[in-house]
């Protein structure tokens, strides 16, 4: 894996959204060559798509032939709720981007059939060819997208009940009210997102700084299931100091050494092409 | 990019870069309009999967609901109480020339007239909807003849009329039809006037309590029975006292019935109402008010000597006067200029001033679900203005009537 640490939330953030912004440019996408994005949601992502809608309306960067598909939603909240995902991703995101509305998918908590919903969720990314760079964030008890603990590592997308540790979470959203947030969702699986080329996790805060800890220094293990990423060829940790709180000085100074090589390159305010391929994961 | 139309063909406008008054603020947002409807733009991505056909920059503008104005006599010479054999290219005149004033619906006013006068002029006014044309006509607003001799103000007493015995009646035959009505201000201390309000309010009608020597309970009684408006409060009324606070008391009275509420038109022309009253009033009751220009004949002409009905009226700058008397009589002023110094006066927030203007003449006709917001699926009828709230472009149903000339003009 890489680990990149940035000092502080808003560089991280925009660490992560040149990295996407580079690898969209890179890949050069065209009608009928689109790039294939997995997107998350919650806080952590707030600050890289602020910056990436920046990018567009600098005109450096442009999500026309873009393909992107979002991690997960919340079963039975009608789409137009404030708090479901489909707002999120319409209000943080997708309203100030150029990307076609037909490109943009999200599965949808309110359809007849979920499981169903589910497999035909799959078989859009697999039509598109696949996820080239999957963006995905960690839950204070180390799930990705909903695969809460104990989720198999080789799920796929299905419906999921939400662990107690994210309806706490969460329920900030719900005005506090344990009652309104809602208790399943449906979610891209584990092994869904480890088909990913590529994929990058974004830990910002010290409330995650246990759950990298977790996921990055112990074992693969069911219970904190980022940690599947230990086997994945290309992934990459953003995260910023705080959340590297739990690790071991070793391991930072480590990846802090790495990371300085790249640093030659010297993030400026005009855009880069990075060549990462002589990056050892 | 091209939408994908599944619901409808219409080409899809995306006003972008400005700052829409929605939700009581401005937010930085864009406004999204197709056929000539306020569009939501969200349901539209995941619904339509459709997009913008057209992108509008609009250069950091503030975006706001057209404005409402329910009482306005004339303009640039005409008087909506005369009976003119080109009575309806004076109303179709008005209507045009008040577009760049931000009006973009209004309810043309006749003041106490004889009853020939309403017989004549009422069938050849038509609610109808606004475009290049002008500003829409929501219906008329009948202000007298049952009003009050004390407090006729610039009405001709001879037309001055009561209540017999035929009551309602009587209001039917004066008026000839009641088809096009939207307003009447009567008196409510006259007999009988309970019965009328309530027949008016059975029709739609919204009932305007004004010239009148109303004390608070006849006041009250009349808002029980139906009525909703105060006709220009502080004018042409009993003034506030501290004892019997008249109907100016209606802004804090406690026997309003639940869930209605009593809103008051306010001339803000700097001459009607001097600011410290103005303030009192809005303290009292900001969710009430209703700014109306009362703009007569001689509004968008030079100052001299125009009609207003029966009576011969003489403007000076911005004040208008019963010719040789000290008698105000309707106003001069448009009701953008209103809107502004209603804001500097009250001290309020842009949001409130525009409010006042669109948002609440909505609510006191009832038609806020389609008019007076930015709401989706109302009306797209609103205002480019700039940020010391002078109109720049107006829209109606979502396409542009008017624009402020490059030059200024």
């Amino acid at each position: 894996m890489r680990l990149v640490i940035l000092e502080d939330y808003d560089q991280a953030s925009e660490w992560a959204a040149k990295y996407i912004c580079n690898r969209i440019i890179q890949f050069k996408p065209s009608q009928g060559r689109y790039f294939t994005l997995g997107l998350p949601t919650g806080s952590t992502p707030l600050g890289c798509y602020k910056k990436l809608i920046e990018y567009h309306k600098n005109g450096d960067l442009s999500f026309k032939y873009v393909k992107t598909f979002n991690m997960d939603e919340y079963v039975g909240l009608p789409r137009n709720h404030p708090e479901s995902y489909h707002s999120y991703m319409w209000n943080n995101f997708f309203k100030h981007i150029d990307i076609d509305p037909n490109n943009a998918h999200i599965l949808d908590g309110n359809a007849p059939d979920l499981q169903a919903e589910c497999d035909a969720f799959e078989k859009k990314i697999e039509e598109a060819g696949g996820i080239d760079l999957f963006v995905g964030g960690i839950g204070p008890d180390g799930h990705i997208a909903f695969n809460e603990p104990g989720s198999s590592l080789s799920s796929r997308t299905r419906l999921k009940t939400l662990a107690m540790d994210t309806i706490l979470a969460n329920a900030k959203y719900f005005d506090g009210d344990l009652s309104k947030v809602p208790t399943m969702a449906l979610t891209v699986g584990v092994g869904t997102v480890m088909d990913a080329r590529e994929v990058m996790i974004l830990i910002t805060g010290a409330h995650k700084a246990f759950a990298l800890y977790k996921a990055i220094e112990e074992g693969v293990n069911h219970m904190w299931t980022v940690s599947a990423f230990q086997q994945h060829p290309r992934t990459i940790f953003v995260c910023d100091e705080d959340a590297t709180l739990e690790l071991r000085v070793k391991t930072v100074k480590y990846f802090k050494e790495t990371k300085s090589f790249s640093s030659i390159l010297k993030w400026t305010s005009t855009l880069r092409i990075v060549n990462t391929d002589h990056y050892c994961y | 990019m091209p939408s994908n139309k599944s619901v409808s063909d219409a080409p899809i406008v995306q006003f972008t870069n400005c700052r829409i008054l929605r939700d009581h603020q401005l937010q930085r947002e864009d406004l999204w309009v197709r056929e000539g409807k306020i569009l939501n733009p969200e349901k539209l991505f995941f619904d339509e999967k459709g997009s913008a056909d057209v992108q509008l920059d609009c250069k950091d503008s503030i975006i706001a609901p057209g404005f409402i104005d329910v009482q306005i006599n004339g303009g640039f010479g005409v008087d909506f109480s005369l009976a003119t054999d080109d009575f309806k290219s004076g109303i179709d005149l008005v209507s045009q020339k008040i577009l760049s004033h931000g009006v973009t619906s209004f309810c043309p006013t006749l003041v106490t007239s004889p009853s020939s006068v309403y017989h004549q002029v009422l069938p050849q006014i038509s609610v109808r909807n606004g475009g290049t044309h002008g500003a829409g006509i929501l219906g008329v607003h009948l202000e007298g003849p049952f009003i009050s001799k004390e407090k006729k103000g610039a009405h001709p007493e001879h037309c001055l009329r009561t209540f017999e015995a035929g009551a309602f009646q009587d209001l039917l035959a004066t008026y000839g039809s009641l088809d096009c009505v939207q307003i009447v201000t009567l008196a409510p201390e006259m007999r009988r006037s309970s019965e009328v309000i309530r027949e008016l309010t059975k029709r739609g009608i919204c009932v305007s309590l004004g010239h009148s020597v109303a004390n608070l309970s006849q006041a009250e009684e009349a808002v029980q029975h139906g009525a909703t408006f105060i006709t220009h409060l502080f004018n042409a009324m009993l003034p506030f006292h501290h004892r019997d606070p008249g109907i100016v008391g209606l802004l804090t009275s406690d026997r309003i019935p639940a869930g209605r509420r009593v809103f008051y038109g306010m001339i803000s022309d700097g001459i009607h109402t001097n600011p410290a009253a103005l303030r009192i009033a809005h303290r009292a009751h900001p969710k009430g008010l209703v700014l109306v220009t009362d703009a007569i004949a001689g509004m968008g002409l030079a100052p001299g000597r125009h009609t207003l009905g029966q009576q011969v009226v003489e403007i000076d700058g911005l004040n208008t006067y019963i010719a040789g008397t000290k008698t105000l009589s309707g106003s001069v002023a448009t009701m953008d200029t209103c809107v502004r110094h209603f804001q500097e006066a009250i001290g309020c927030s842009v949001e409130t001033a525009l409010e006042a203007a669109s948002l609440h003449p909505a609510q006191l006709l009832g038609i806020e679900h389609k008019k007076g917001t930015l709401n989706y699926d109302s009306d797209a009828d609103f205002l480019m203005l700039n940020d010391s709230l002078y109109v720049q472009a107006t829209y109606i149903a979502g396409e542009e009537v008017w624009r402020q000339d490059v030059s200024g003009m």
